[in-house]
């Protein structure tokens, strides 16, 4: 009950007309980056930061934004699989086996419609599963000590490749990179490390900063390499013809889909590609004969959708509870909370009540303007899809250096940016995940200084560390974190692509 | 465009006029005030709230413009104000404890408190050293007898970090109460003040030292006990039940101020401005209504008062780094 008095402040919160009018924003651009292939929700929202701190939102303003953009990102991922089979993003691309078959079938319109009806589905029982489950979870607030918390910080870095992640050293390597630079700056005993004498440099490596440089800044400097002007041809969609019969019947498809996605999304490592997958292969075995997967099956459609919209509202779990991301786009929310001076993690629903309420309510009005937006207004972002890039990145670029240049008004961060940018190109060319680096910098010096409280309370004892039943079954978790890519994923990879090689 | 320009010089030539016959200085186009932080945190607010203030009181004449400048916390600005607006009579930036911490300890390298103009301080966050409910330290001479057997006994948790205002705050306590092996009491650096206090209250930790304002959702809830608020008297309203350090027989003080300081080399009459402007921003029901809305105290000190209150406070803090190793 409680759950519900502090939800209803969050609709006061997200209601507000400002938020309200930076929801729709943040929704109506989330859909056109995620329905831009090769956009995905982590980039989409890392080049959205900038704008906000150009704007000078507040926090909750901010968060409400962002999180309308990662939410409209996975709504909008399905545009291009529908319409062009190309996936808009990762997760999206179990959305093409049966949407562009639709599309082939000049059914475009409906599975549109479909996907869209799916992807609130699925985003509206993850929600529901997000208020019902975070504030249990974030209960445990008071069990948590240093030693907890380091075993947890292990546990989302054993579980940072994701069951399907295929390359593990190169995880372990960016995760590396990414402590290494995280140890820039006074360290908690005063001491200087790597400084140089650089007064910018005493506080460390700003993740705004890093972030905006390796996803953004990267991003152009492939769209200069690969010349991409021109835009898709103008693509024609059909006029929409769906009946009330039709949606009732992908009904029970959404709740399969959106529970399943959602505990993907809740777990580690397992992230929203593994949710619409679960989604998709599930529906095929229980309807069996009955459907026809993969030659346009409305349903085979429906399930990927709402799986992942369910587990990337999921992922937002165990980000807000524990301070630990499931994803890249919730460890790049992540980065923005520390920023904005709220520490993620157990504390958040109390110290900050009313920005996580207000948050979590927004996702659920959110989805509402989503829907509105997705179904009748979906010409318009199939129009945008036809806009060339030339035209996009230059201003994407801008907004990212206006933003990052209001944060601290330091000619010096641009330079750093920038920097971070022909890293993050680097990176990218060497097939070098740059989640795990942002992961590695944002929870690295979180780690370092659990580890030595926990030393500092034994007296510098270190079996402190798996002393509570609480931090055992974190290592526990962590170990099995480890080994489970190594047995399963190589199944479950087979898998996906042989499903993907179907269509094609 | 032809004729404006002219007309500009005119009204600029008469409004220099007016103001050097009138008024020995007065503030005209643009205020700026640095925040040597992102947006959000305590100096932001300084700047902000002291900026709206000002203008409400039509101290300034347009509204004063806050300038986020972040970095080395409070050292870019800092270096920024010595360096590059020297001699700027429209600049305020704002500090606090932090800042004079910082400069004892000499992390702004190369700069020391003579390079700026202390103009004023308007209302503290007071120190407080508190403990959860269970906890068998009852009042602060519990606490520190334990200390006095084994400087181990009591682990501290805090907003700061090591050797920060919030560290401090603890070693002014014990150094006052005759606790020997200063640099052997263990202080656990967190986040923020709320971090610290939840690993208090969750028992990971024995005691909390951190300012009035962050314990007081704890204390309301009882979860809570503070056993000495380290300012000259008992606050006001609702922590009148706090006892001070002081009347239990340790004379230890905390005030964590929030003020400002001005560039160097700025006349006299701007300097005189802008301190009577503080001590009327101090005085008007506005702020009063916002230092109580957001936790903050009575504390002024202004013009030399507040120059030696600086130069003392950064000297104690040298002598307590210096005890405790931090500094040499």
């Amino acid at each position: 009950m409680e759950t519900l008095g502090y939800l209803i402040d969050g609709f006061g919160v997200a209601l507000a007309p400002h938020n309200l009018m930076f929801a729709l924003i943040g929704a109506f651009l989330g859909t056109l980056i995620g329905a831009l292939p090769g956009l995905g929700p982590a980039n989409g929202v890392a080049i959205l930061i900038p704008l906000a701190f150009t704007l000078g939102l507040p926090p909750e303003t901010a968060l409400i934004m962002l999180t309308s953009v990662y939410a409209g990102a996975m709504y909008g991922g399905r545009i291009s699989s529908i319409l062009l089979n190309i996936p808009g993003d990762e997760p999206a691309m179990m959305t093409c086996l049966d949407g562009y078959p639709m599309a082939q079938k000049g059914k475009a319109a409906e599975a549109l419609a479909i996907s869209a009806i799916a992807s609130f589905m699925g985003s509206l029982i993850a929600t529901i599963g997000l208020i019902l489950l975070a504030p249990l979870l974030a209960k445990f607030a008071l069990t948590f000590g240093p030693a907890e918390y380091f075993a947890l910080f292990v546990l989302a870095f054993a579980t940072l490749g994701g069951i399907t992640g295929k390359n593990p050293v190169k995880t372990i390597l960016a995760a590396a990179i990414g402590l290494m630079i995280a140890t820039v700056g006074i360290d908690s005993t005063g001491t200087q490390r790597y400084t140089f004498g650089v007064l910018e440099l005493y506080e460390g490596v700003d993740f705004i900063i890093a972030i905006v440089g390796l996803f953004a800044i990267s991003e152009l400097l492939f769209f200069i390499e690969s010349r991409a002007g021109g835009g898709k041809g103008p693509m024609k969609v059909n006029k929409l013809s769906l009946s009330w019969k039709e949606i009732g019947s992908i009904f029970p498809t959404t709740l399969r889909g959106g529970v399943l996605g959602f505990i993907s999304g809740v777990l580690p490592g397992a992230g929203a590609s593994l949710g619409s997958f679960i989604s998709y292969t599930l529906e095929k075995k229980v309807l069996g004969s009955k459907g026809r997967f993969g030659e346009g099956d409305p349903r085979g459609v429906a399930a990927p959708e709402a799986g992942n919209n369910g587990a990337s509202s999921g992922a937002l779990v165990p980000m807000l509870t524990l301070g630990v991301p499931g994803s890249g786009t919730t460890a790049v929310l992540l980065a923005l909370l520390i920023s904005m001076n709220i520490t993620p993690g157990p504390m958040m629903f109390t110290q900050n009540a009313d920005i996580v309420w207000g948050v979590i309510a927004a996702l659920l009005v959110g989805n509402f303007l989503l829907l509105l937006l997705n179904i009748p207004l979906v010409g318009i972002f199939v129009k945008l899809l036809s806009v060339p890039p030339k035209y996009l990145l230059p201003i994407v670029t801008m907004v990212a250096f206006v933003g990052i240049y209001s944060i601290s008004n330091s000619a010096f961060d641009l330079y750093f940016m920038v920097a971070f940018g022909v890293a993050g190109y680097i990176l990218r060319k060497l097939e070098i995940p740059l989640v795990p680096i942002i992961l590695g910098l944002l929870l690295g010096p979180e780690m370092e200084k659990n580890l030595g409280h926990a030393l500092t309370i034994s007296n510098g004892e270190w079996s402190v560390l798996w002393s509570s039943g609480l931090s055992i079954t974190l290592w526990a978790l962590a170990i099995i974190g480890l080994v489970l890519p190594v047995v399963v994923g190589p199944v479950l990879r087979r898998r996906m692509r042989a499903a993907q090689e179907n269509v094609d | 465009m032809a004729f404006k320009t002219p007309l500009k010089i005119v009204m600029a030539a008469v409004l220099t006029l007016g103001a050097s016959t009138a008024m020995a200085f007065e503030p005209s186009g643009k205020v700026e005030c640095i925040a040597p932080s992102d947006p959000g945190g305590g100096w932001d607010f300084t700047c902000r709230s002291i900026g709206n203030v000002l203008e409400d009181l039509d101290l300034v004449p347009r509204s004063v413009q806050t300038l986020n400048m972040a970095g080395a916390g409070g050292g870019v600005a800092y270096a920024h104000t010595v360096s590059k607006r020297a001699g700027d009579e429209q600049l305020l930036v704002a500090a606090s404890t932090a800042t004079t911490t910082r400069l004892a300890q000499g992390q702004f390298q190369g700069m020391d408190a003579d390079m700026v103009n202390w103009i004023g301080a308007l209302g503290a966050d007071y120190g407080v050293i508190a403990v959860s409910k269970d906890s068998e330290y009852e009042n602060l001479n519990d606490l520190m007898d334990a200390l006095k057997d084994d400087p181990r006994a009591v682990k501290f948790a805090g907003g700061s970090a090591k050797g920060g205002w919030d560290h401090l705050k603890v070693l002014i306590a014990a150094k006052a109460a005759d606790v020997g092996k200063l640099p052997k009491i263990p202080y656990l650096s967190y986040n923020n003040g709320g971090e610290a206090l939840t690993q208090v209250v969750g028992g990971h930790v024995d005691a909390f030292t951190g300012d009035i304002s962050e314990a007081k959702g704890f204390m309301e809830s009882g979860d809570l006990r503070i056993l000495a608020v380290l300012s000259e008297e008992r606050l006001p309203g609702e922590f009148s039940d706090i006892p001070t350090a002081r009347e239990q027989g340790i004379d230890a003080l905390g005030p964590n101020w929030r003020g400002f300081y001005m560039p160097a080399d700025i006349s006299d009459d701007a300097r005189e401005y802008w301190i009577d402007a503080m001590d009327t921003v101090y005085a008007s029901d506005e702020w009063k209504e916002l230092m109580k809305k957001n936790g903050l105290m009575p504390f002024h000190k202004s013009a030399d008062e507040f120059n030696e209150f600086v130069k003392k406070q950064i000297q104690d803090i040298q002598e307590l780094s210096k005890e405790i190793g931090l500094i040499k």
